[in-house]
């Protein structure tokens, strides 16, 4: 399929005039998402969600993944102004940032990082455009056991790739998995896990525990860190977006390099924040001022918000041309998919092309919007983080609740969403990782099915993940990415370096 | 607020998540086990996935567990007093909120609660609570209600105004 051609079609379905304007609100609905504490990309786009039923598929995806673009560049405005990292991913951020905001140069920090932004999601995107339809391409030859084991890749690679201690990891997947298997097997009709009673059912909904683990879960934690909001002030003017601009294609090479890791974080679920925190870390071992970073480098911020914003946009790839996200907010995206009768995967390129194409369409337009929206709307959003935190927080909760019923007109949602909310106080500060439970929660039902169908194609042996090259060579290395850890060990006591003891990052 | 000594060390918490996990393992291995973990004669039976599913969580939390009593996980204080507090003056109201939602709808509710929140946590003048604590519930009830027209839960007062 001619990619060009294709990207037009999508140009003539995004630029429609109500698209446009989906697009405008999805952006500044996202940046005040990004900025509130307990609101991310991922609860902010769950709670969004059910209101987009009303809505054409295309308009709906277009405003949520603006949300999503919208909520990227917010984190970047709360770690620059307040050192309060709105979303994980600008944690990195803060490390340069805020010292230059505290030396007055708070308008060209925020300018290096939605210019970034933008140039790692361009990047992204123009990644997106050439390959997905490519993979989907190849994807469409693929049989149950082909995507049970590209499934069983994405869930091993968290072991493999992630920060966190791998068992914890692993518990955290498999609750996930388990919480996904409550309520009707739709295949042989039995109740599973319900314990007789009719509100389980239904299952537990991820969209329920995406509000709970993030939004409730982080207003817990900025409570307890009891925030008061003091930050610099932001003017930005015409003058400091120029020069920062005339400065900017000085650090070409780290912009280069955080897209680089951007992408391949994002298309493999590592993720946009070990992808920000990756590029920050490269860019202080290469920058010839690497020595003075934290001190208040233009570089500094650069690095981390190219690779994040790139990570974000390309986990949109696997999502689109496999039907497996490559982050939280990509999941909760594949759960509207999955709600508008869509199917994600291959198949969605060839029957569903004005939807696809609109989509990677407006990723452009949205992130050209975005930059401008941010730019001049940057003391607006400052100004929103002065509100107390006590008046903030009660009305994030009664949002939240809002979400969680609207998702199935149902009470003890709201109930579920409070108790996933002390779950993910809990796991965040033990070090359990909250994106493979999340995932595993939306992938589970279309993980089990395809494992049941391979399976069933091969009448219970499990030899049929090694039948082929691409099904064997795909299964081997998800089991090296299982082992990575053991592998990596063992590496290391060969070279004769003493194991350092696994400190869990807090 | 400015008890600083640690409510609980993060060892006894990680061991208790992990034997809390342990156990909903063992209950998705023990339903998956009732309803038919093995194979029949039309393929996999229903508990066939979640019986290793929850086999894994079984042993990857009892290892979570081992390296917690053996003080190989994470240490230090996991919360201390004043912070435990400030999460419960959170999460009590919100779980009571929560509660009267049934009782008298999600915006009355919703009002109530964030004019508490206000008084107690922030401390602010009835002047500035009412405006706040009147005019987000009242901009839901006109989001979802009338602009949307998604049903959100009503009480008793909203029935009075013909809702």
């Amino acid at each position: 399929m001619d990619a060009f051609g294709s990207l037009l079609l999508g140009f003539g379905v995004a630029a429609d005039p109500m698209n446009i304007l989906y697009m405008f609100v999805g952006i500044t609905l996202g940046v005040l998402i990004g900025v509130l504490p307990g609101l991310g990309g991922a609860n902010g786009v769950a709670i969004l969600l059910p209101l987009t039923f009303g809505m054409s598929p295309t308009s709906a995806i277009i405003m949520l993944s603006c949300i999503y673009w919208g909520a990227l560049f917010g984190g970047a405005i709360t770690s620059i102004l307040f050192n309060i990292p709105g979303e994980p991913w600008s944690v990195a951020t803060t490390f340069d940032g805020y010292p230059m905001a505290q030396k007055g140069r708070a308008g060209a920090a925020l300018t290096a990082a939605f210019t970034s932004s933008f140039v790692g999601a361009f990047f992204a995107i123009i990644v997106v455009t050439f390959l997905a339809p490519l993979i989907a391409a190849f994807a469409l030859n693929f049989g149950p056991p082909e995507f049970f084991a590209v499934q069983l890749l994405t869930f091993c690679s968290f072991v493999g790739m992630g920060r966190e201690t791998p068992t914890k990891t692993l518990a955290a997947m498999m609750l996930g998995f388990a919480l996904a298997a409550v309520g009707l097997d739709t295949v042989t009709g039995q109740l599973r896990m319900t314990f007789g009673t009719t509100e389980l059912l239904r299952g537990f909904d991820f969209l329920i525990a995406v509000i709970g683990l993030f939004g409730i879960g982080e207003i817990l934690l900025t409570m307890e860190e009891g925030l008061a909001f003091k930050g610099s002030t932001a003017r930005i003017d015409l003058k400091v977006v120029l020069r920062t601009w005339a400065e900017l294609p000085r650090y070409w090479m780290t912009s280069l390099r955080g897209a680089v890791v951007g992408c391949w974080m994002g298309i493999t679920p590592g993720g946009a924040t070990p992808a920000s925190f990756m590029s920050y870390g490269l860019a202080k071992r290469f920058s010839p001022r690497g020595a003075k970073f934290g001190t208040g480098e233009l570089e500094g911020v650069v690095a981390p918000e190219t690779a994040a914003h790139a990570a974000g946009t390309s986990a949109l790839l696997p999502m689109l041309t496999l039907g497996i996200p490559g982050s939280p907010t990509a999941a909760v995206l594949l759960g509207g998919l999955l709600i508008w009768g869509l199917q994600p995967g291959p198949l969605l390129f060839v029957e569903q092309p004005d939807f696809v194409w609109g989509l990677i369409a407006s990723m452009y337009l949205g992130n050209v919007a975005g930059l401008i929206v941010v730019l001049t709307t940057v003391p607006l959003f400052a100004a929103i983080l002065r509100i107390p935190f006590s008046i903030i927080a009660p009305v994030i909760v009664v949002i939240c609740a809002i979400g969680a019923y609207t998702v199935h007109n149902a009470l003890l949602d709201i109930s579920f969403m409070l108790v996933f909310g002390v779950v993910g106080y809990l796991f965040k500060k033990l070090g359990y990782p909250l994106a493979p439970l999340v995932l595993a929660l939306v992938l589970g039902d279309m993980a089990e099915s395809s494992f049941r169908q391979a399976m069933l194609l091969s009448q219970g042996s499990l030899s049929i993940f090694w039948s082929n090259w691409l099904v064997g060579s795909i299964s081997g290395l998800a089991l090296v990415m299982l082992f990575w850890p053991l592998i990596a060990k063992v590496r290391d006591s060969l070279r004769g370096r003493p194991n350092e003891p696994a400190v869990a990052a807090d | 607020m400015s008890d600083n000594s640690p409510a609980v060390s993060t060892r006894t918490v990680d061991a208790v998540v992990s034997a809390l996990l342990i156990s909903v393992g063992a209950v998705v291995v023990w339903d998956s086990h009732r309803i038919g973990a093995s194979w029949a004669s039309d393929g996999p039976e229903a508990g066939y996935f979640p019986f290793y599913i929850g086999l894994i969580i079984v042993l990857s939390s009892t290892v979570n567990l081992v390296l917690a009593l053996l003080g190989k996980g994470p240490g230090g204080g996991f919360v201390e007093r004043g912070q435990l507090v400030s999460v419960l003056k959170v999460l009590i109201p919100a779980a009571i909120f929560v509660a009267a939602t049934g009782w008298i709808g999600i915006y009355v509710s919703a009002a109530i609660y964030i004019a508490i929140f206000m008084a107690w946590l922030g401390r602010f003048r009835p002047w500035l609570i009412a405006p706040v604590a009147i005019g987000v519930p009242l901009a839901l009830f006109v989001l979802f209600e009338i602009w949307f027209l998604v049903p959100l839960p009503k009480g008793p007062l909203e029935a009075a105004l013909g809702y």
